[in-house]
């Protein structure tokens, strides 16, 4: 446990990709089996077992601290596991300094203990923990272990652990269960692969680069096949079979999280065997319907018959990473586009269709289709289109983003999606809410990718949106400063805003060297991972872009006060 | 005489009317004793002043020569009578040099101890317990989730993170006076013997402190170093240094910090801090009260600090306390681990 805490507690320090990579795989190199495994799992949120209430923790430090004293502390520290943490007045009387208790020891203990027996048993893990096991003991058991690591990161930390394609860990993780022994043994050359017995895994997706218009000089139309940029959310939906031959259907999103409990009248329209990419919409009498409409369907906790019949969901298909047990992803894409269709006609359903291809000859003729998507084919659904995607015919199927194969030219050139890092509580009646955002996009920096604030925007968002992010901002606090709240902001955890804004002007004021005029949330981006929003480059070449000489000085410099105020940013 | 009227709480700061001076004053006056050499006890402008030879030395270096009209060096222990009373210094175990200061009037003595530390330093005098009637106690650690451990585990950490990231350059922001002596005795003791690198502004008072006969081993000057010399090195600087465009002369730098603030999270984080080394030369909250307890003291003034909660505790054990309220001082780290818009502004 002890290891493991000190693990968890410098992952939460430190911001660098690469660094908690090699601070995760030494960890896993230098630990043993099967402790190393119950940490991986904690990493991945494998780990599972019946949370411990934030009212048991205060029972526990009650009976062992001076009320006044606590509530001092709490006041101080402002969060309750770690008040506890670290006040907690050992009492070590009477017993012969046991050693701190192992993860595995914790593991194993709460699957079976009692419920009764818990205040006791906690109370003695306190006791022989130090400040940071008491931390990450209290954390682990009442849920709160939030480290901005995710299950891929921590995956691919043990990959490296063998040198091995995180890819090839990812297709087996199904099979696999803590603390994974088999794996570890695989992984360090001293037992055979795991079997992977998932039917329908998850693929990686792969992604675009936004383009630039300096980027059309250098490529060929005629190499470039091109679509309508929907607006939906991507998923990949997965048909295998399984261990008796019946199919298995599985819905995931674009980081492969597992989706398929929430769209029960989708799946059984994907009766044939193969992984499909494609966007998740609604579709009301043949139309495809705005982005809004198909929010309002994902918000919703339980998925209810009128839920379905108000809001039929439809999947537009773009491409077949795999048929019938043969990988498609190293075909080019136009091969794999003639599979697509022929598999589409096979499974003749009603919702699930071709996202149809934009016929172009020249930039010029494709920029007017992107103008204008109704007269080019697209009809009635052009409200839910945000551009065009051009796929080069002859790439393959690349997980990640490759460099100028796939490219997306979004319509409105002023719109980025940006992550949301801190939040303020508002004004008047939205004192209540966190409704001040600051976000930023990704900038390389020594030590991998890192976020840097580019604006602060307080509207744009609907009430009911308000009231979505200000619980996400409740549940994913990293750290307190006054009224402002640092929120989760990690590769992969976060929140994603779509953020439109005026223009861009160079500013001082900010680390990043630029400010928005006038930038609203514009949509909440719930299915977006943050590393996937844009990179302080785009906004540097859309600044190069601009007309020079716009706002003049004064302007400028109220902007910035407005964009900025007080608020975060002057914290980092 | 009653205590308070020994020694009374003034705006410009300790007043002992029967003795005619001030402890640590925060403005000028006739005459002044010091506890220790920190800026915000030690100031410049005095008449006499009464402190420690290393004191006194501190002093000069940080002010310059004719940082008071005249002074007077005191040894531990000794005993010096001034006007109604008799006064004596005392290891306090903060940094080097640093002193409570007992006042004694008729039976009563009153001791106040500055700032001060119970843990082991290998930089200075250990800190003595000295019974007293009255005992004035800083609060800067003065709630129980400060508790500051061993410092050694602390540089065990600093150390592991070097072997592990031996590309990185390590920068440890640590204060100047005391502190980062103490963090370089501490790695030369866990057997680092590499050179290790300091800020320009550390330099004169670490000399200072090897002329004192105090073993750092060897220290280079950051500056002038080529980039990829520093990598796998150990540099100090001031807590502020760490977070300016002076780091960009490191390769991937991880940022430290040692400080007992680095005990509360969001302090390090804030500060975008790596790796928080909770390190001080402050006496925990279990200081404070076991320290109280052994004075045998029955009444306690509390400083500056976390007042409040060590006056709720004195009331738990039938001490009578009561916050002093005195202006002025500070924590040497907290100033430093305050976020400056000139620092952010550095990077950009
Ligand atoms: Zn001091």
């Amino acid at each position: 446990m002890q290891s493991f805490a000190h693990l968890i507690d410098r992952l939460a320090y430190e911001p660098g990709r690469t660094n908690k990579l090699r601070l995760i795989t030494h960890y896993l190199a230098e630990t043993p089996d099967p402790d190393r495994g119950y940490a991986l799992a904690a990493l991945t949120g494998a780990l599972s077992f019946k949370h411990a209430k934030p009212a048991l923790i205060r029972d526990l430090v009650a009976a062992r601290a001076d009320p006044v004293l606590f509530a001092l502390s709490y006041d101080y520290v402002g969060d309750l596991s770690e008040t506890v943490a670290l006040m907690w007045p050992a009492d070590r009387r009477g017993r012969n300094a046991p050693p701190p208790p192992t993860l595995t020891e914790v593991v194993d203990t709460l699957a079976t203990l009692p419920k009764r027996e818990l205040p006791a048993q906690l109370s003695r893990w306190l006791d022989d923990l130090d400040e940071t096991g008491r931390w990450a003991l209290l954390k682990l058991i009442t849920g709160g272990l939030r480290i901005g690591i995710s299950a891929r990161l921590a995956k691919t930390a043990a990959a490296q652990l063998g040198g091995h394609d995180p890819q090839e860990v990812e297709l087996i993780w199904p099979a696999l269960a803590p603390p994974y022994t088999e794996l570890f043994a695989w992984l360090e050359g001293r037992g055979d692969k795991p079997v992977s017995r998932d039917p329908a895994p998850f693929r990686p997706v792969m992604l675009a680069h936004a383009i630039e218009d300096a980027d059309f000089d250098k490529l060929a139309a005629t190499d470039f096949a091109a679509e309508w940029k929907w607006d939906g959310i991507r998923v990949q939906a997965v048909t295998g079979r399984g261990d008796l031959g019946v199919p298995v259907t599985r819905l995931y999103s674009r980081t492969g999280e597992d989706i398929t409990a929430a769209f029960p009248d989708l799946a059984p329209a994907l009766g044939h065997v193969g992984a499909i990419d494609g966007e998740l919409l609604v579709v009301r009498e043949r139309r495809v319907q705005s982005f809004n409409v198909l929010q309002q369907r994902l918000n919703r906790k339980t998925v209810t018959p009128k839920l379905i019949k108000e809001f039929p969901i439809h999947l537009r298909a773009y491409d077949l990473l795999a048929e019938d047990g043969e990988d498609l992803r190293d075909l080019a894409f136009m091969e794999r586009r003639a599979r697509l269709e022929r598999f589409i006609a096979r499974l003749g359903s009603a919702r699930v269709d071709l996202s149809p291809l934009v016929a172009f000859t020249s930039w010029p003729e494709l920029a007017a289709a992107r103008a204008d998507p109704q007269s080019a084919g697209a009809g009635a659904d052009s409200e839910a289109i945000e551009g065009v995607m051009l796929k080069r015919r002859a790439a393959a199927y690349v997980p990640g983003r490759p460099r100028g194969e796939w490219w997306k030219w979004k319509r409105d050139p002023h719109i980025v999606d940006a992550v949301l890092m801190y939040a303020q509580r508002g004004h008047g009646k939205r004192s209540s809410y966190y409704s001040d955002y600051t976000f930023g996009v990704w900038i390389a920096t020594e030590s991998g990718d890192q976020l840097v604030p580019v604006g602060k925007a307080y509207f744009g968002f609907t009430d009911e949106e308000l009231l979505q992010i200000d619980r996400f901002v409740r549940a994913n606090t990293v750290a307190r400063f006054g009224p402002v709240r640092e929120v989760v902001h990690e590769e992969e955890q976060g929140l994603v805003f779509e953020v439109a804004f005026e223009g861009l002007q160079r500013s001082t004021r900010h680390r990043s060297g630029v400010a928005m005029r006038f930038p609203r949330i514009n949509r909440l981006r719930w299915d977006k991972p943050p590393r996937d929003a844009d990179r302080l480059e785009t906004l540097e070449r859309m600044l190069k872009a601009q007309p020079a000489g716009k706002p003049d000085a004064d302007a400028a410099d109220h902007d910035r006060r407005q964009d900025i105020g007080n608020g975060p940013t002057e914290l980092l | 005489m009653r205590p308070q009227d020994i020694l009374t709480p003034q705006p410009a700061g300790l007043y002992c009317k029967p003795g005619d001076f001030y402890i640590d004053p925060v403005r000028p006056v006739a005459r002044a004793l010091i506890t220790h050499g920190h800026s915000d006890h030690a100031r410049a402008g005095h008449g006499r002043v009464l402190a420690t030879q290393e004191t006194l030395d501190m002093m000069q270096l940080r002010h310059g020569e004719g940082f008071a009209a005249a002074t007077q060096s005191v040894r531990y222990g000794e005993t010096l009578t001034l006007g109604g009373v008799t006064v004596s210094f005392h290891p306090a175990g903060h940094v080097l040099g640093s002193a409570q200061i007992a006042v004694t009037c008729g039976a009563t003595r009153i001791v106040a101890s500055g700032d001060y530390k119970d843990a082991a330093d290998p930089t200075c005098a250990p800190f003595e317990v000295v019974p007293c009637d009255v005992f004035i106690t800083e609060a800067t650690f003065g709630l129980p989730v400060f508790r500051h451990g061993d410092a050694a585990g602390e540089i065990a950490r600093l150390l592991a993170s070097v072997a592990l990231f031996p590309e990185r350059a390590h920068l440890v922001g640590a204060y100047s006076l005391g502190k980062a002596q103490r963090i370089i005795a501490l790695l030369r003791a866990a057997g680092f013997d590499a050179p290790i690198y300091l800020h320009g502004a550390m330099d004169s008072i670490t000399r200072y402190y090897q002329s004192r006969g105090i073993a750092l081993g060897e220290l280079r000057p950051a500056t002038g170093a080529r980039k990829q010399d520093l990598a796998g090195t150990i540099t100090l600087a001031p807590p502020a240094a760490t977070s300016d465009v002076w780091t960009r002369r490191f390769p991937d730098p991880v940022t430290a910090f040692a400080s007992g603030w680095m005990r509360v999270r969001a302090r390090g984080r804030q500060k975008g801090i790596e790796l928080p080394l909770v390190i001080s030369d402050h006496a925990d909250w279990d200081g404070l009260t076991a320290t109280i307890a052994a004075t045998g003291a029955g009444e306690i003034w509390v400083t500056h600090g976390q007042e409040d909660a060590l006056v709720h505790w004195c009331g738990t054990r039938g001490l009578s306390a009561r916050p002093l309220a005195l202006v002025g001082y500070g924590d040497e780290d907290a100033e430093d681990a305050l976020p400056t818009t000139a620092s952010a502004e550095g990077g950009s």
